[in-house]
């Protein structure tokens, strides 16, 4: 076979490509899970929680979360008529074991589970100097704790106080939404045991999710609105007084 | 002659430059994960680290697979949407395995009051009981079938 110059011009182009494609190998199994066609929040619903700290401990089984140290709590929070910005709030152990009877028995009492906030505009990701923490897809905030350093700047950015330094890793932690279950279709370990229902893992992108129904008919709010971090936890009935 | 001197400094500085410019590709290509920027601006591989975790809980479309006869019971009562996991605990290496990994009983003695202990936080319409005061000491599956708890729903034992 002989090849003329116009030939071989034309073919080393398709050669290039071809190359490209025995450099990267074969590409990884396929999974089943498409990041870009979901959308991951929580609704978390104060009306029904009933601060039992199963979701503490759940969280704590199924990630290895260390004692003293927490990816998600609950807060009981007392407001009473004359102090509505100064509630009275505690959090026993996260609340892992639940709550004693309170000695507030006058104003409103009531329990806030707390968590990652996954925010689209996450201040925790903007100042990781080394870009260990990065946004998926799918709207999750991630660490990679191979690459962090441990300089502990995103725990102090985090507004919400949800990351912690982990005392043996020695690497910044946080909740990660699950994301071993949740690429897998299963919800997250604390929506999985909350008894009442009032954790609800949320998939905005998915139209059939009863989340938009729940949110075209509640008044729902996240925390801290002012500082437009774009928090993906939607709390119905939420207190002015919640910080 | 003098030419060539002029520019001879200028070539030294270029190639100083053009060294540490493939100096500094070279140790990126080499320190540089392989799988950087896979995904975003981050190591394509940390996502499948962390998805690889195994799971801890089944959830419970696996319980009921092999425990209908439960389900069936609970789907009356009012506990039809408290999950299996939610009282037996995380049970995902017995759902793999079940000759393995045999579940404990949970301790209904401080199980039930987990949830239903009194408590001026929880929501008015809660069931609370003041264990003392509505048990008098005996366990709380001596009335109740924790699987349907309620009396009207057939619950009773």
């Amino acid at each position: 076979m002989s090849l003329n110059r116009r030939q071989i011009l034309l073919l080393l182009p398709a050669a290039a490509v071809a190359w490209e494609f025995v450099l990267a190998g074969t590409p990884d199994e396929a999974p089943n899970y498409n990041a870009t066609a979901h959308w991951w929040g929580m609704l978390l619903d104060i009306t029904k929680c009933i601060g039992c700290g199963s979701c503490v401990q759940a969280c704590a089984n199924e990630n290895d979360v260390p004692d003293g140290y927490f990816r998600t709590w609950v807060e009981r929070y007392h407001v009473d008529d004359w102090h509505i910005d100064n509630p009275v709030v505690d959090s026993p152990d996260g609340g892992k074991e639940g709550f004693p009877q309170s000695d507030w028995k006058d104003g409103k009492n009531f329990f806030v589970p707390k968590l990652c906030n996954h925010c689209v505009d996450s201040p925790c990701t903007q100042v990781c100097p080394v870009g260990a923490t990065f946004h998926t897809a799918d709207g999750v905030v991630l660490i990679d704790y191979n690459y962090c350093l441990g300089c502990r700047y995103c725990i102090q950015a985090c507004p919400y106080g949800c990351r912690f330094f982990h005392p043996t890793r020695h690497t910044a932690e946080k909740c990660t939404l699950c994301y071993h279950r949740i690429t897998k279709g299963l919800t997250t370990a604390c929506c999985e045991v909350c008894p009442t229902g009032a954790r609800q893992l949320a998939d905005l992108k998915n139209p059939n999710d009863p989340i938009h129904a729940f949110l075209k008919t509640h008044s729902v709010q996240v925390l801290k609105p002012h500082l437009a971090t774009g928090a993906k936890m939607f709390y119905n009935g939420l207190d002015g007084s919640v910080r | 002659m003098n030419k060539f001197q002029d520019y001879a400094h200028l070539i030294r500085v270029a190639a100083v430059f053009l060294l540490g410019a493939i100096a500094f590709v070279a140790v990126r290509a080499a320190i540089l994960p392989k799988s950087f920027g896979q995904y975003g601006h981050f190591r394509g591989d940390a996502l499948k680290e962390i998805m690889s975790r195994p799971l801890g809980y089944a959830g419970h479309q696996e319980c009921e697979g092999c425990h209908p006869d439960v389900l069936e019971v609970k789907v009356k009562g009012v506990h039809a949407h408290v999950n299996c996991e939610s009282c037996h605990g995380p049970l995902a290496k017995h759902a793999e395995d079940p000759t393995v990994v045999k579940p404990v009983l949970p301790n209904v003695a401080t199980l039930c009051v987990r949830c239903h202990s009194e408590n001026v936080a929880k929501p008015g319409g809660f069931p609370q009981v003041d264990q003392k005061e509505h048990a008098q000491g005996q366990l709380c599956n001596t009335c109740h079938q924790p699987h349907s708890p309620g009396f009207d729903a057939g619950g009773k034992k």
